[in-house]
């Protein structure tokens, strides 16, 4: 395991820099993984965000198919907010586990 | 110490030959595992695959019951062969199939196919075997780009890191 600094506070993270624990998550944090990754969060970006933290919390295994059927966006555009890894990266800036689903 | 060399998969051309419910998932679900990788993909239904992306038949695939030895009962009994051929069991056991993979959030092949396009997977036919089957454009699903050839799908299929998986 590693530490990682994001937004001036210590992290743990796993090798691929997910977060080991979602509770040191804060949207400071999200915005800096996000900036790793390229990508400039927006409001769109954050309610995926919370949904996945809220479906991670209730222990539904996340899918790109239960993200595009959210009602919050489809699947098309769950790629166009994350390009070319619309669920690692996602659950990644949400601080959430990689998810183990091969769908 | 050696560097290590890293050479990722960037781009896979899957070619789906068969057109059995396992057999078609198989393709489906690499196919929308490397466009959720990042990895660029193209999808090529040949033969009995073809029933993928033909209207009409796409969300009628089976499974089939006879001449499967791996075939097993609920609760993982051998399954006899002689019940395979009885009127029914075919589509219950598919029926059964797909209710299993939904579980799993996996979804009917039309919705399946949906998925990859998003993610910017390319779809073709093969032109020999739509041909042979006598099919027309408009049988096919209005998401395939293209009737081709076996010389365009390697074309197609060309590039440093591109792999090319037959199902």
């Amino acid at each position: 395991m590693a530490t990682k600094t994001y937004a001036g506070i210590n992290v743990d993270v796993t090798e691929e820099g997910y977060l080991t624990n979602p509770g040191q998550w804060s949207k400071e944090i999200a915005i800096e993984i996000a900036r790793e990754e390229g990508i400039n969060l927006t409001d769109k970006h954050f309610q995926v965000i919370e949904y996945l933290r809220d479906q991670y919390s209730k222990g539904t295994a996340l899918t790109i198919r239960g993200v595009g059927k959210s009602g919050i966006v489809d699947v098309k555009g769950l790629y166009e907010l994350f390009p070319g890894g619309p669920l690692k990266k996602s659950t990644r800036i949400a601080g959430i586990p990689k998810p183990t689903s091969c769908v | 110490m050696a560097e290590k060399i890293e050479h990722p998969v960037k781009k896979v051309a899957i070619i789906v030959a068969k057109g059995s419910i396992e057999d078609v998932y198989a393709g489906l679900i690499m196919a929308n595992g490397a466009v959720m990788e990042g990895i660029e993909c193209k999808l090529f239904f040949t033969f009995f695959g073809l029933d993928a992306i033909t209207k009409k038949r796409q969300n009628k695939l089976k499974t089939a019951t006879v001449g499967n030895p791996a075939m097993r009962m609920p609760g993982g009994l051998p399954f006899p062969t002689l019940l395979g051929i009885l009127p029914g069991v075919e589509a219950g056991v598919s029926a059964m199939m797909k209710k299993q993979m939904l579980a799993l959030d996996v979804p009917p092949v039309s919705e399946f196919l949906d998925m990859i396009v998003a993610g910017g997977g390319e779809l073709y036919a093969c032109k020999i075997a739509f041909d042979m089957f006598k099919l027309k454009r408009e049988d096919l699903d209005d998401r395939v780009i293209d009737v081709i050839t076996v010389g365009k799908f390697y074309e197609l299929a060309a590039g440093e890191g591109s792999q090319i998986i037959f199902t």
